[in-house]
């Protein structure tokens, strides 16, 4: 299918170059530290929606991936010398790995209960991880500055690192678009509208499901490569926080499951949002509050999110807002 | 004789002793029949009496609890319903299942990608284009298949089973709910279908629709098959008359058409 005929294609695109753009244009460090927490949010959130708004599987434990790629890789760099790009790779392919072997296991079961599995599947990683030593146990695993000098210091790692999450973002994000306009992602919307008239149609969901799972479990895992790189640590409470996961879904759903901009915009607005209240002394400990009350308001009351109550309010956008 | 000459000289679909038991409830009985290639069979009785258990068991919906189904010489029985499509099946359901948040166009062409046909995406937007001309949907295209009426709702279940392409289709009470206008198009389509080759195995409430369409009849009650023949056998067929109708009255005002809500 050529997308580059539809409109929300280039929004998407032109929106991601200017944001990704914005802070070697002006320099900023600041810009460039609130812009990568975005990036990150928008490729995590895109991730998420390749599962969540494609194929309609709720996924609460969607972090696992991110952490374990961030385990993996710290390990790969710090023990074994590995450069950053293969780490990354590395970590991609673990979650991807691991979204297989679980797929096969727990996409058999549907609804509340898939999501109830996932939240299981975080826990338990994050206690194998907390007892599991060449990991570094409860205490994690912590970089030795030396190896950013590989990477010409550790000022342009912080560089390095934020064009490597900007690069999966936009990948991510045409990914996303070209899944949705393809053979395949009809299919996984057949199973997100009705699984057993999916089934009767002819779509393999056992397998579809899966590769799903693993489509959106890849790109999480390198971006938790690149962000536990930067941290120069990685620690299990930090890397399987469940509430990150639930974050993810807020930000899937303000913006609009299902839709590419979604995602997008979700993980822009909800981001912004954050960081105003973390930063904010009001404010400071509600954030968590607050993300369930916009969950709330939402499942309430926009349950497509804000770009899908525009494409459904007018009708003439919903071409455009895909 | 050719091993492809025996294979095209052998029923479509040949049901063999299939039974099928929920807990305590036996739903389908023992029951057997064939349905040989461009045939189309009727398959009636009272509520209950297990038609779309039996509709389940061939799609791959339920396993059999005893029995087997064969499909083109290849027993599928407890296969799962995407790989018994792939041998060219299609079906439409007796409670619409349309695919709401997608377009009239998106579910028609999931159906032409994902069934028989397998076709890739820019192929099965021909597929689908054309099949919807033939039903008369083309110009609903672009509507989502949830904001449809019950009638169209019907065409689209019908258009996406066609457009996979089907050797064999079965139909679920496409005509429940229709108005007399409406099921007289129906008819019509189902009479194009089968000159284009495809076999068909048809549920039908409306009697006087489903003897008019129908080759051949078999009649189930309480999951037994109590009845095969020609719809003019069947109409006549004391012991149908009195399982199925209750008054032999009744049924002479019902193959009239006169009383279509009973």
């Amino acid at each position: 299918m050529n997308s580059w005929k539809y409109p929300a294609f280039w929004i998407a695109l032109v929106l991601l170059l200017i944001g990704g753009f914005l802070p070697w244009v002006t320099g900023s460090r600041t810009t460039r530290e609130t812009m990568f927490l975005i990036l990150l949010s928008v490729a995590l959130a895109s991730s998420l929606n390749i599962l969540l708004g494609y194929a309609g599987y709720v996924s609460f434990g969607h972090i696992v991936f991110f952490g374990l790629g961030g385990y993996v890789g710290i390990y790969l760099i710090s023990r074994l010398g590995w450069p950053l790009s293969l780490a990354t790779v590395a970590g991609g392919l673990m979650a991807a790995l691991l979204a297989l072997l679980l797929g096969l296991a727990i996409l058999r079961l549907r609804g509340a209960y898939f999501a109830l599995a996932t939240i299981g599947v975080n826990e338990a990683v994050r206690t194998f991880i907390n007892n599991f030593q060449p990991f570094g146990g409860p205490i994690g695993m912590e970089l030795d500055f030396s190896v950013y000098q590989q990477y010409g210091g550790a000022a342009n790692m912080q560089w390095l690192t934020y064009w490597a999450v900007f690069l999966l973002t936009v990948a991510v994000v045409i990914f996303s678009y070209g899944l949705k306009f393809s053979r395949f992602g009809l299919g996984l919307m057949a199973i997100r509208e009705d699984e057993d008239a999916a089934m009767v149609m002819g779509v393999r969901t056992p397998s579809a499901k899966t590769i799903a799972y693993v489509l959106s479990a890849i790109v999480p895992g390198m971006l938790g490569v690149l962000f536990f790189f930067r941290n120069s640590s990685v620690e299990p409470h930090e890397a399987f926080r469940l509430h990150r996961s639930i974050e993810m879904i807020v930000m899937v759903m303000l913006g609009g499951q299902g839709t590419v901009l979604g995602p997008l915009f979700g993980a822009a607005a909800y981001e912004s949002i954050r960081s105003y209240l973390l930063t904010s002394p009001l404010f400071k400990d509600l954030q968590l509050a607050i993300a369930g009350l916009l969950l709330l308001l939402i499942v309430l009351f926009v349950p497509s999110g804000v770009v899908g109550w525009l494409r459904s309010r007018f009708r003439k956008l919903w071409r455009v807002l895909e | 004789m050719s091993l492809q000459q025996y294979v095209e000289n052998q029923p479509l679909l040949q049901v063999q002793n299939v039974s099928k038991r929920f807990g305590g409830l036996l739903a389908v009985a023992e029951v057997s029949f064939d349905l040989p290639q461009g045939q189309i069979l009727g398959l009636i009785g009272p509520n209950g009496a297990g038609k779309t258990t039996l509709f389940n068991v061939i799609t791959g919906v339920y396993t059999p609890t005893e029995g087997h189904v064969l499909f083109r010489g290849v027993d599928v029985s407890g296969w799962p319903p995407y790989n018994v499509v792939r041998l060219g099946l299609a079906r439409t359901h007796q409670i619409v299942r349309p695919l709401n948040d997608l377009t009239v166009l998106e579910n028609v062409m999931a159906g032409a990608c994902y069934g028989y046909a397998q076709l890739p995406l820019r192929e099965a937007r021909e597929v689908a284009l054309e099949v919807m001309e033939f039903l008369g949907l083309a110009d609903r295209r672009d509507m989502l298949a949830g904001s449809l009426n019950v009638a169209q709702k019907k065409r689209l279940e019908l258009a996406r089973a066609l457009a996979s392409r089907p050797r064999l289709l079965l139909l679920d009470e496409v005509l429940a709910g229709l108005n007399p206008t409406e099921i007289a198009e129906m008819v019509e389509v189902v009479h194009k279908i089968r000159e284009q080759g495809v076999t068909i195995f048809i549920i039908e409430h409306v009697m006087h629709a489903l003897m008019n369409v129908s080759d051949r009849v078999i009649v189930l009650d309480y999951g037994r098959l109590i009845a095969e023949g020609t719809p003019d056998e069947i109409a006549n067929n004391p012991q149908v008359i009195e399982a199925y109708l209750g008054d032999p009255k009744l049924a002479e005002k019902l193959l009239s058409g006169e009383e279509e809500d009973v």
